[in-house]
């Protein structure tokens, strides 16, 4: 492919440029960026962590979820510029290829996929769901607002309802939370 | 997304007077707002970022109240242990919104300025009032399931879609904001919230670069709390009806409900008929309602998900 030619014109509003510095897995990383740029898209494109995926890029199917500050949130619905300062974890952070995480680790045990895709975020949402539930924060599926939530099927399908897996392994992804709930980390 | 400056501010008065520029947005959480920039049904030239405002504690009020800060994440306000225990209403509303990464990161502010979910609003390709006024509404005549019933106009069928804002009607919350000249205003939530009329893009009485610092609840109005949802799926769906109430030991209290208008529906005429039972109470509160072919069920289905309710309360 030849390659691309340069515009013959430059767009009439040019983008605007904006400095973030944050942590990633426990590296400080500076960055110049657009300031439309996702944190989803910062980490993928910018710091080269492609283990975050892009899914539906709307906050509705949950692929992209990463770790910032101890909490799990939708890296595209986000603005990388928004997190000067913060703390990321990623799956990449999580564990590796001969450290797994143990709930990477139970996944892989119990099947918890099939094609793989949503499996980062699956990941990171149950990592913090679990720390959400040893907190004590009440779910739709807890019955008693006041009481400690228990740690039952019912309330990890409530928690990780954020997570859409197109393969349909869910009953496997709750067999492996379970197998690694309760547990120290 | 279109291009757009930033900046962070560090105080409200200094936010709000950033406001005054053409095109400027705030954002906090982003949940919303960033989702509508990505399809460009919102496209500010310049973000005022407002996480940085310190606004983000509950506190208790001198009249034993709360007043909780307009940064306070819902998945905080909904674990907050006084929440939990004097205004459950609020807290199983805000728990049966959302995913739990999207609560961790929207605010008790931006929750309640939540634009609609009608798929009309959120394609570009179709006519909508409320995206660009007098543009129409293809919702009239299309694909209407999920809109309206009642509160809706001939220009606009859409719902407002917060839980936690029909629990904060029914609680009877204070919405306090600061404007760009500085003046500070507390508007009562049974004011904040416009009808469409022929102005659906005007969705609540807040000025141009008003900013919310805080929503404020009245003590405790004991009774027993419930939020009932009624959804397509189990967890993770806006919901096509849902009842908020607080229901006394003697039968009377107060009403609301969500995903049939374009605010949280809370009529006082209904609510005085809580003692007579549900048949009662949805004839008040759906007395002018204008449902489509496709949007009619939510009639019955008020009427039944408010008799489940109380007779929860009751049990």
């Amino acid at each position: 492919m030849p390659p691309a030619k340069p515009p013959a014109k430059l767009p009439a509003t040019s983008p605007a440029l904006s400095k973030v510095s944050l942590t990633v897995n426990g590296e400080a990383r500076a960055l110049e960026l657009d300031t439309r740029t996702t944190l989803l898209d910062a980490l993928r494109e910018h710091l080269h962590l492609t283990g975050t995926k892009k899914g539906c890029d709307h906050g509705q199917c949950g692929a992209c979820t990463v770790i910032v500050d101890g909490r799990r949130i939708n890296s595209c619905l986000t603005l990388a510029v928004m997190h000067e300062g913060d703390s990321i974890t990623t799956i990449e952070g999580l564990g590796t290829p001969d450290h797994l995480h143990p709930l990477q680790a139970a996944f892989v045990k119990h099947d918890g996929y099939q094609c793989g895709y949503c499996t980062p975020g699956q990941i990171c949402s149950a990592v913090a769901v679990l720390d959400e539930i040893e907190a004590g924060i009440p779910s739709h599926a807890s019955a008693d607002l006041t009481a400690r939530p228990q740690l039952t099927p019912a309330e990890l399908r409530e928690r990780m309802s954020g997570n859409i897996c197109r393969c349909g392994a869910y009953s496997n992804i709750v067999d492996a939370i379970t197998e690694i709930a309760g547990r120290p980390l | 997304m279109k291009s757009f400056t930033y900046e962070r501010a560090t105080s409200p008065a200094e936010a709000a007077a950033a406001a005054r520029v053409q095109g400027a947005k705030f954002i906090a959480g982003g949940t919303n707002l960033l989702d509508l920039m990505k399809l460009q049904i919102e496209a500010p030239s310049h973000l005022i970022d407002v996480n940085g405002l310190a606004l983000d504690k509950i506190e208790a009020t001198p009249d034993g109240g709360l007043h909780i800060g307009a940064l306070v994440r819902n998945t905080d306000l909904a674990a907050d242990a006084r929440v939990r225990r004097d205004y459950a209403l609020l807290a199983r509303a805000l728990l049966a919104g959302a995913s739990g990464q999207l609560r961790n990161k929207a605010t008790t502010a931006g929750n309640l300025l939540q634009r609609t979910r009608c798929p009309y609003f959120y394609d570009t390709d179709q006519p909508c009032n409320k995206r660009k006024p007098g543009s129409g509404c293809a919702a009239l005549g299309g694909i209407s399931r999920q809109l309206a019933i009642v509160g809706v106009s001939d220009a606009c069928l859409a719902t407002h879609p917060s839980d936690m804002a029909v629990a904060m009607m029914v609680l009877d919350a204070v919405v306090e904001t600061v404007r760009p000249d500085s003046a500070a205003r507390h508007i009562p939530i049974a004011d904040f919230y416009r009808l469409p009329g022929d102005t659906p893009h005007l969705e609540t009485v807040l000025e141009p670069g008003e900013l919310i610092t805080a929503v404020t609840l009245p003590k405790p109005a004991g009774g027993k709390h419930i939020y009932r949802k009624v959804r397509d799926r189990a967890s993770y769906a806006f919901a096509l009806v849902s009842v908020g109430a607080i229901v006394q030991r003697d039968g009377t209290g107060r009403v609301a409900l969500g995903g049939v208008a374009p605010k949280p529906w809370r009529v006082a005429a209904a609510e005085a008929e809580m003692p007579r039972g549900a048949d009662a109470v949805a004839a008040r509160l759906l007395a002018d309602a204008k449902p489509t072919r496709e949007n009619a069920f939510k009639l019955p289905l008020v009427e039944r998900t408010l008799a489940a309710v109380l007779s929860e309360a009751r049990g």
